[in-house]
Formats: C-alpha cells, structure tokens, sequence
C-alpha cells in the first residue's frame, strides 16, 4: 500500500503519457484520475497507521548510487511528516487532476496535461518519501523539470516558453546551493542517509570546518547550503522571481504547483532537516528573516497587482514566507501545519480563479470583471471561503495555522522572531486587504466585464464544481481537525521524532504556557478585520480612492507595479552579460587569442617565414656570392678581432 | 549457456572484437560490381559486423570478474622480444565499459549513415570498421606501444572521415584536428620513450608499479598531459573540438564525441594517476584550474553559440572538465564520477549528435534560427530530444545525473572550492540546453519548410529507441556499472591517496614550477 501510494501516479502518467493516442482523452482521464485516487485512497489510512498508531517504517526498493562509502539507496520513508505530505499531496492533487478534466476540456493535447500533472505528483511523492537526501533531490529536480513542462505547456507562446526556462534556471540556482549542501553533509557525515546524519548530528553541534577558504561552524554552514536550496524551490526572497511567471502555465498547473507540491518541498526540507537546523542557530535565525522579509515583501506586491493569478501567486509566495518563519523560530510543526491548510485553501483560490477565468472567456485582469458573482454563485461562494481561510478568520483553516506562527514567533523571544513577529501582524493586514480587494474586484461592485463577455459568462460545469466543494470542506475543517495533533497538546506524541525541537528552542510551547496579553491575542484578528474594511473602502464604498492613492504616490505605486524591479536587476546583472561575456569569450577567447595566436597564427608565420625564406633562393649566382662573401668576412672578423668575441657574449 | 560461457572463455575474444571490424573491411573491399550494389552491400556488411562485434563484447561484461582489480581476458604473443614489446591485450575495471561504449555506438553511427552518406560509401564503412578496431584495441591494450599504435591509428581514419565526408571547411578543420593531435602525440612518445629508457620495458602493469624520480615524473607528467588535454579536450587546447564536429558528418561526431573525446580521460586514469603520482599531486590544481574554467568558459560560449552542433561541441567541453577535475580529486567517487561521466556522455553527447543529424538531414542546415515549433510535427522526436537534454542537463533518473554528481561529491571532500565553481556548470547547463530546446522544439511553426519536415522514420526509431534506454538505465539503476569499476577504481584511488598524504607537505604548484624551471 505505502509503495502504491507513491508509484500508482507514476503508473498513470506513463499509461497516459505513452498510450495518450491509443487511449485518447476519455481513457488518459480515467488512467490519471483513477492513479492518483487510488493513491490518496492508499495514503489515507497509511496516514492514520503512520502518524496515528505510530508505525513509521522504511520500504526499501533497490539499491541507486554506492561508491565507497557513499550509499543512496531508493527507499520509501513513511513518518508522521512524510505521511502527513503524501496525504495531503495526494488528496490536493486527486482534486486538481478532476477539475482539469473539465477546464482543459477544450484543450488539444490532453493526454500530455494528465500525464504531466500526474508525473509531477509522483515527483512531490517521491521527494517527501525519500530517505536519503539524494532521492530527495531526485524528486526535487523531478518537480522542477515536470514544472518546467507544465508551465511551458502552451509551448506556442513565447511567454510561456521563456516562463518555463526561468522557472527551471532560478530553481537550478537554488539546487546548486543545495547540493553543495549535500556534499557538505556527505563530509561531515560520511553519509546521505537520513538516520545516520539524524543520529549524528549532535556530536557535530561544536565541530567546524574549513569551507571555501573560510572556517565555519559545521552545521551552520551546511544548513545555509541547504536552505539556498529551499530558497529556490519555495521562491524567497531573491530567489522568488520565476513563481509569479509561472502562471503562465493552465491554472491547474498554478494550483498544483502552489498549493501541495512543488513550492511546499523547501519547507519540507527545512523540516525534514530540522535535526541539523537545530544545531545552528545562526542559520535559523536567517531562515526567519527570509521568511519574514518575504512575506513582506510578498504582499507589498500583492496589493497592486491586477492580474488575477498573480495576486495569488505573491499570496503563495508571501504564505511561504510565513512557514519559513515558523521553521526559523523552531516551530517547524507549525510550519508544516501551515503548508497542509494552506495546501486545501490555496489549491481551493487557484481552482476558484480558473473557473472565474473559464467563465469570463480567458479574461485574467481583474480590472476587466466585477459584479458577476449572480452569474457565478458557486465560485464566488467557495472563492470567499477560501480567503476567509487565508485572512485567518476563526475557524477557517488559516486562522488556526497561522495563529500559531505568529504567536511562535513572539514568543520565541529572539531578535530574529521579533522581526519576523512585526512584519508578519503588518503581513496579516497586507493579506486581508489583497484577498478582498482581489474579491470585490472580481465579483462585486459595479460590472466592469465587455458586453460580450458577459453574455457568455456562466458558471462552471459540476465536474470543475465538485472538486471545488471538498476543497472548500477542506479549507474549513483542515484548521479545526489537525490543530491538536499537529500544534496542540498532541504534538510530541503525533511527530514522535519525526521533527526535532531542542528544548529550550520550543517556541510552540512557550507560546502555549505563556497567558498573552488580551490586546495581543487578538491583534492578528483585528489586523485582519482592518484589511477587510480597508478594502471595502477603496472598492466598494468610494472606488476613486485607489487611484487618488496611487497618485499621490506614483513612485511607491511603480516600485510595487514592477515587483521591486528584481527582474529587471537580475537581467541586467546576469542575464544580459551572461551573453556578452560568452560572446567576448567565443570571439575574443576562442577566435582572436587561442586560434589567432594557436594553429591559424603559427599556420600563417609558418606561411609567412616559408615565403620570405623563399625569396632569398632567388637563383642569381651574385646574391649568392654576395652572401658568401659577407659570411667569410664575418667569420674572420669573429676570429681575428679579440672585441667580436666579447660583443657576441 | 554455461557451454556458451565455456566456448567464449577459449576464445581470444579481446582480439577477436578488436580486429572483427577489420574482417569486415576486408570483405568490404572483396565486393564488386555496381556502384549502387556495392553501397548497399557495404551498408550491411558494415551493420553486421559491428552487430556481431557488439553481441562478442558483450560477452566480455558478462564473464567479466568484478571483483578484482587484475587484468583479465588477457592475451600475449611476443611482437618485438628483442626491445621486450610485446602484443598484450586485457581489460579491467577502469577499460572494459569503454570498449563496450564503443562497440554499442558503432552500429547506430552505421545506421545513421544509412541514407545520409552517397559518396564512396564503400571506403566510408571501411574508414569507420578500421576506426572501431583502432579505439577497440586501444582500450584493450596492456602495452604501451601498442597502445601508442592503435591511439594514433584513430587519428587516420577520422582525418580523413571529417575531409572526405564533412560539409563546410571539412578540409581546414580536418587539418586543424590532425595537427592539434599529432603536437600533442609527439610528446606522447618523447615521454614514452623516456619511460621505456628508465624502466626497460613499455609493460603498463610493470611501468605502473615502476617508481619514477620525482624530477622526471614532472616532465614526463607533461609529456603525457600534452596529448591528453588535447584529447579531452581541456581548456584551451579545446578550439579544434567545435570545428571537427561542425564539420563531421554526423556519425563522425558521434564518435567523436562518444569515444575519441574518452582517450584523453581515460589515459589520465591509465597512465597519468597510476605511473606519476607524485606529479599528479603536484599538478593538481593545475588541472583544477584549467577544468574549472573550461566548465564555465565554454558554457558561456556555448549559450551564444547559433549552431546546433557547435553548441553541443562545446557543452562537450564542459561536461569534460567534470571529468578531468574527477580524475585529479583522486577519491572514490570522484574518480568513479568521472569515469561514469566518461561513459555518460559518450552516450548522451552521442545521441545529441544523432539528434541534430535526423534535423539536418531534413533541411540541411544546423543553424538553430532556421528551425522553431518542431514539436508540432515532430511530437516523438521532440520527446527524444527532451530526454537527451535533461540528461545533458544533468537531471536526476538519467545518466547526465549520476557522473555529475559523485565527481562533484568526491571532489568537494578534496577540495571545496572546485565543487563550488564547477556546480555552476549545473546551472549554466541548464540555461544552454534549454534556450537550444526552446529555439529549436518549441514555439510556432511559421517556416513553410520546417512545416514540411516528417517525424522519425522507422530506421531512426531503431536508433533512439536502444539510446533512450541506456540513458535511462544508467540513471535509474546505475549499479552495474559502478559495480565494473568499484574495485578498479578502489585499487588506484588508494596508492594514489597514499603519496597524497605522504605529499601533505608537498611543495605547492609554484614551487613544483620553479623546480622545472630549474
């Protein structure tokens, strides 16, 4: 059952992916839905035998790399964390893969999208499970080459293309930090295996190491190189460029991507880690402050955006900061816990958005819609819901989740948690105000739909509506269910190893034990009310204010617009003299200095001399003679006068 | 079967896979008649020689005994007993998957040539069965004048593959190939004849375990390095590589750079490490240096470059320079990184070269703007080509992964700041790749000529198909083949490791250089 719920996805993808023609569309829907439902189906109770009852265990497979000492086996690892993962990746993703039957109903190459997606849930599958760092990266490049795919899928348009390489070329940068990070643990461990380094770990708290020239304290460096590695996957901060591109790709894919899979793996890695992490605190403490400052920025950018996608996608970006929070303060169960509600609600947005998009013929800007939720009640219905879960609205999913990083990180009691602990209240007023500006642009207020449009605007058919219901269900509950098991009272008996929190570092506890100020508790709620009506104000009350703002400061209002012009940094700084220099060094290198002065110079003076020597052979006897006569005066004079002798030395 | 095993087990069967091509040759020669039946002939007596070599060799990987470093399926016969030469052929854990290599790719070069060569067909498959018995041999060889024959003999037939057959400036870059490679032979056989002077014999297990003064082992070590760099081929000895391949008709790149590109890694590992340690110590962050450069030099040219082929040529480059900072790390994993790496991108590089030939064939040109939107009428080959790229790329699950990464493993535990900047070659390999796959697969399908163009026939199906399994077998299940070198590997890895300690304190390079100069 364990190794059905990871490889009957894979199963799927190739029957759908090979046979795509045979089968036709009817036959790859049923193969990719039924592989991946029947994983969820197997997910679920190893879900409850796992993390419930306690019976966590390694499946080994066959054996992958060994060369001396290095071993990386393919193996299955099921624990509560890696169960709690496939379950929910499972769940989402069974979902996602229904709701694409009926959106991309209309597309040309649907056995290719089935395959894709299911490919890619295999990859997520494969990562959580694995049980050593190298399968991990096997299933972390998997994601990143499947998403690469997807967001390319519409491979005619040259946007996507060039999306679909960024995305893959950023989380490449990422993925040279982390596997400079598993070289790194591969040295100080002698070994990949996840047990081995676990169980090591806390001998090598004090060792350090001699890196790059410059001597670190050994986890803290290894920890950094993995966390780059997250950084890329979970776009953070300065590695969060390719995520909003990425909506390029059919909105399925934009919820596969930033609810289960994918964007979650650097958090898992955080948490997967969090044996390591707790050993260096330096690296915690920088996780938190890319987290916080993500999220920040995140949802600065969020404010402003009008592309109904992308609002969502700096949502994902800027929720991802939050579990990166987490994870810094040690409150990785939260993080985690974070992840799996935020999985149910943001898949639940993203689906939303698709039906708006499906029922607006392809329209995105939301400046373009407004006052359809009669034609779309079912959307807008579970639309609301779902922000009121990512708002943290009792008792929605978020507010549970979320809650607790927040208190987490005030109570974590260092300079790192309390930056992360202000920016993420500020954070909690940006994500109100976004998610409902986003809400009554879209439905509400005054139609700003062409005519046209709105004649054929309808709402989504029951096999796009169905997986919208459990997700809605999901983004209600999935706070209320786990809060106890995963951050509650339950927690050390639920993760039972699976995460390690040093004691001292229990920021979660702290958080429970300490009785916080009334004001304080219910500071996050109030911030979110605040957004509620701050967005209420500007677009629906008196919808002139937005612009009057943004005219009063047109320089904030452009440095958002353009996202902090990161893009625009980076192609300036490595993009475009990434050319250049490969220019000056095929021309310049290569042409001029090594041909120029290798084989085409030597050719050409060889040439030359061979034509300048052969004008002395001229065949006239007096240059002859002349020459002769001139080299016996020489030689005499070399013999007889004593100075030539001295001159010649 | 254990009869079968028996009958192979008698058999001379190092020398039979090495000189069976030329057999094939020789009937090549004995047909007669028209010249359109004379090149169908050729085509299918080329076909079932290197076939037939191919099955023989793999009887050499099944009765091949892993679990000793020796020589085996040895052969001797006096050749020279008068200078103590002698005709020794055996493989072992570091030589046997090269002759494999080989053989494997010889018979899909020949398909590939099925319809894209018309002239003199008939020499081009004896050009190409002689070329098989030169890199067989050479890899057999446990002598070292032998070896020196047989790893010159490779220089002829593809001279005259790249000036006869290629397209372009066939002529200047088959010259610019020769004359690259002959300067560095030379010096080759300057550094050999000094061994065989000081230690009496050209016998590579006996020079092996012969120990050179120091001083001369630096001067031999160049000696050595000369040829071999140039073969890899290392920055910056590098500029006859894109030239040759651009110029060579496609088969000829593919073994190119499937094989003749190995020579060089492969007498590193054969000569350099094992008979000059202590140089190669001293040497090492030379090659370092030089490794780390290529990688990121050439995949920067490499993104810039509008030819298909030139393109991979010079991704060869870099997926090179893994493979001579792997040799010099001199740990386990590097050193079997490196030799995975070898045998990696002899496929993978191969099948690029395959890849760009079936598009080349359609439309006659490999610059990379004339084409766009291939996959619209080309789904299989742009399937093909994907799985060819991501492992180029490097991808995990295909054998572009697994070389790369234990080089770079084993070589961040001898030194970090070589993994750090190779590892960039990670993400600059990706940019090349993909912006080719872009440009070339992808997009809109404007041209009225690209639209024209069919997807693979059968003959090309039967070539990818074997290719794309290898890829994957080596990257999902990679155990045999590290199973091969595992103890090959453990053998020189650890006389090696043992002059590194003892050379702890050893001079630094710009000591060891004034001690040249001196």
């Amino acid at each position: 059952m364990l190794v059905a719920a990871v490889f009957l996805p894979l199963l799927g993808a190739l029957i759908a992916g090979v046979f795509g023609r045979l089968i036709g569309n009817r036959g790859a829907h049923v193969v990719t839905c039924l592989g991946v439902g029947l994983a969820a189906l197997c997910a679920i109770p190893t879900f409850f035998d796992v993390a419930i009852h306690g019976h966590s265990q390694v499946v080994p497979i066959a054996a992958w790399l060994s060369s001396g000492t290095f071993e990386a086996a393919w193996a299955l690892r099921f624990d509560t964390l890696s169960a709690t993962m496939v379950m929910t990746v499972t769940c989402v993703s069974t979902l996602i893969h229904v709701y694409s039957v009926g959106y991309m109903s209309h597309d040309d190459s649907q056995p290719r999208f089935m395959a894709y997606l299911s490919a890619f849930t295999f990859a997520m599958l494969m990562l959580v499970t694995a049980d050593n760092l190298v399968q991990l990266f096997f299933g972390w490049e998997g994601v990143g080459v499947m998403s690469y795919l997807l967001i390319g899928f519409w491979y005619k348009k040259p946007s996507a293309c060039a999306a679909a390489i960024k995305a893959f070329i950023v989380n490449r940068v990422g993925d040279f930090g982390f596997l400079l990070g598993i070289f790194a643990v591969y040295y100080l461990f002698d070994s990949v295996n996840f047990d081995t380094i676990f169980a090591a770990a806390p001998d090598k708290a004090d060792s350090t190491v001699t890196f790059f020239s410059v001597q670190w304290h050994a986890l803290t460096i290894t920890c950094l190189l993995l966390f780059v590695g997250a950084m890329g996957k979970s776009a953070q901060l300065f590695l969060h460029t390719w995520l909003p591109d990425a909506m390029e790709g059919p909105t399925p894919v934009s919820a596969l991507i930033h609810a289960a899979t994918m964007v979650t793996a650097g958090v898992f890695l955080v948490a997967r880690m969090s044996p390591l992490f707790e050993f260096a605190p330096t690296a915690l403490a920088f996780v938190t402050v890319i987290g916080a400052s993500t999220a920040f920025f995140a949802g600065t950018v969020g404010c402003v955006q009008n592309d109904i996608k992308r609002i969502i996608a700096y949502s994902t970006c800027s929720q991802l900061g939050y579990m990166f929070m987490a994870c810094g303060v040690s409150a990785y169960q939260a993080g985690v816990f974070h992840l799996m509600t935020h999985a149910w609600f943001k898949a639940l947005l993203f689906l939303s958005a698709g039906s708006v998009i499906h029922a607006l013929s392809d329209e995105q800007d939301i400046r373009k819609m407004g006052g359809i939720w009669r034609l779309v009640p079912v959307t807008t219905v579970v639309m609301t819901i779902g922000n009121l879960a990512l708002t943290g609205i009792p008792p929605f999913a978020g507010y549970y989740s979320k809650d607790t990083i927040i208190e987490a990180a005030h109570a974590a009691g260092t300079a790192s948690g309390d930056y992360a602990y202000v920016l993420a209240l500020i954070v909690v007023l940006l994500t109100s105000f976004y998610s409902w500006r986003l809400t009554f642009l879209t439905f509400f207020g005054k139609s700003r739909v062409d005519h046209h449009t709105m004649e054929h605007a309808h709402e989504s058919p029951l096999i796009m509506l169905v997986p919208l219901g459990f997700l809605a269900v999901g983004a209600v509950i999935a706070g209320m269910v786990g809060y106890h098991n995963f951050v509650g009272e339950d927690r050390a008996a639920f993760w039972r190893g699976a995460i390690k929190v040093l004691a001292n570092h229990d920021s979660i506890g702290k958080a429970h034990e300490e009785k916080p100020v009334v004001v304080l508790e219910y500071l996050p709620l109030f911030l979110s009310v605040l957004g509620f009506v701050w967005a209420y104000m500007f677009y629906i009350r008196r919808p002139d204010l937005p612009g009057k703002l943004a005219a009063t400061f047109p320089g904030v209002h452009r440095f958002l617009l353009n996202k902090w012009y990161f893009d625009e940094l980076y192609d300036w700084m490595f993009v475009r003299p990434a050319f250049r220099i490969g220019r000056l060094f095929w021309k310049g290198g290569d042409g001029a200095v090594i041909d120029g002065l290798g084989p085409d110079g030597i050719s050409t003076t060889v040439v030359r001399m061979a034509q300048r020597l052969g004008v002395v052979q001229s065949g006239y006897l007096y240059h002859y003679a002349f020459a002769m006569i001139v080299g016996i005066a020489l030689v005499v004079t070399w013999i007889v006068v004593p100075w030539a002798h001295w001159v010649g030395r | 079967m254990t009869a079968l095993a028996n009958f192979v087990d008698g058999l001379p069967i190092l020398s039979l896979v090495t000189f069976l091509p030329l057999v094939g040759a020789a009937i090549i020669l004995s047909v007669r008649g028209e010249e359109e039946t004379v090149a169908r002939q050729a085509r299918y007596i080329a076909l079932w020689t290197t076939l037939l070599t191919f099955v023989l060799s793999v009887f050499i990987w099944v009765g091949f005994d892993s679990s000793t470093a020796a020589f085996q399926f040895e052969e001797r016969l006096e050749w020279l007993p008068q200078y103590k030469i002698t005709y020794r052929m055996g493989v072992d854990g570091i030589s046997m998957l090269f002759v494999i290599l080989s053989t494997f790719l010889m018979p899909l070069c020949i398909l590939a040539s099925w319809e894209a060569v018309h002239k003199m067909v008939r020499e081009y498959m004896i050009a190409f069965l002689v070329l098989e018995t030169m890199m067989v041999g050479m890899f057999c060889a446990m002598d070292m004048v032998l070896f020196y024959v047989f790893f010159e003999g490779v220089l002829i037939p593809m001279f005259i593959i790249i000036g006869v057959w290629g397209g372009g400036r066939r002529v200047y870059s088959a010259f610019k190939f020769f004359l690259y490679t002959l300067t560095g032979s030379v010096l080759l056989l300057i550094a050999m004849l000094a061994m065989y002077f000081y230690a009496g014999t050209t016998d590579i297990p006996t020079l092996t375990a012969t120990h050179f003064p120091v001083q001369m082992q630096y001067w031999l070590w160049f000696g050595l390095f000369a040829s071999f760099a140039v073969k890899v081929p290392m920055w910056p000895v590098h500029t006859w590589l894109p030239d040759a391949h651009v110029d060579a008709p496609t088969a000829g790149s593919v073994i190119l750079a499937g094989v003749l590109l190995k020579m060089g890694g492969y007498g590193f590992l054969r000569f350099s490490l094992p008979m000059l340690p202590e140089a190669s110590v001293a040497f090492t962050p030379f090659i370092y240096t030089l490794s780390v450069i290529a990688i990121i030099y050439t995949s920067l040219v490499a993104l810039v470059q509008q030819d298909m082929k030139k393109l991979i040529a010079y991704s060869s480059v870099a997926h090179m320079g893994f493979v001579t900072i792997g040799v010099f790390a001199g740990t386990q994993q590097a050193v079997q990184g490196a030799i995975f790496q070898m045998l990696s991108h002899g496929v993978v590089s191969g099948a690029l070269f395959l890849a760009v030939g079936v598009v080349y064939d359609r439309l006659h040109t490999r610059e990379i703007d004339r084409y766009g939107g291939l996959v619209n009428n080309m789904p299989m080959y742009a399937v093909v080509v994907m799985i060819f790229t991501l492992a180029a790329v490097g991808l995990p699950g295909t054998a572009g992964f697994v070389g790369e990464f234990l080089v770079l493993t084993g070589s961040f535990q001898a030194n970090s700041w070589v993994a750090l900047l190779a590892a960039t070659g990670v993400i600059l390999g990706a940019a090349y790749m993909l912006y080719l796959y872009r440009r070339v697969i992808f997009g809109e399908l404007t041209k009225a000529d690209v639209k024209a163009m069919l997807d693979l026939d059968r003959r090309e199906i039967i070539i990818f198909a074997p290719v794309v399994a290898v890829v994957l077998w080596m990257g999902i299940y990679p155990t045999p083949f590290l199973d091969v070198t595992n103890v090959a590997v453990t053998n020189i890895v650890s006389k090696y490791q043992a002059v590194v300690g003892a050379t702890a304190s050893a001079p630094s390079a710009a000591q060891t250089m004034l001690a040249l100069l001196r």
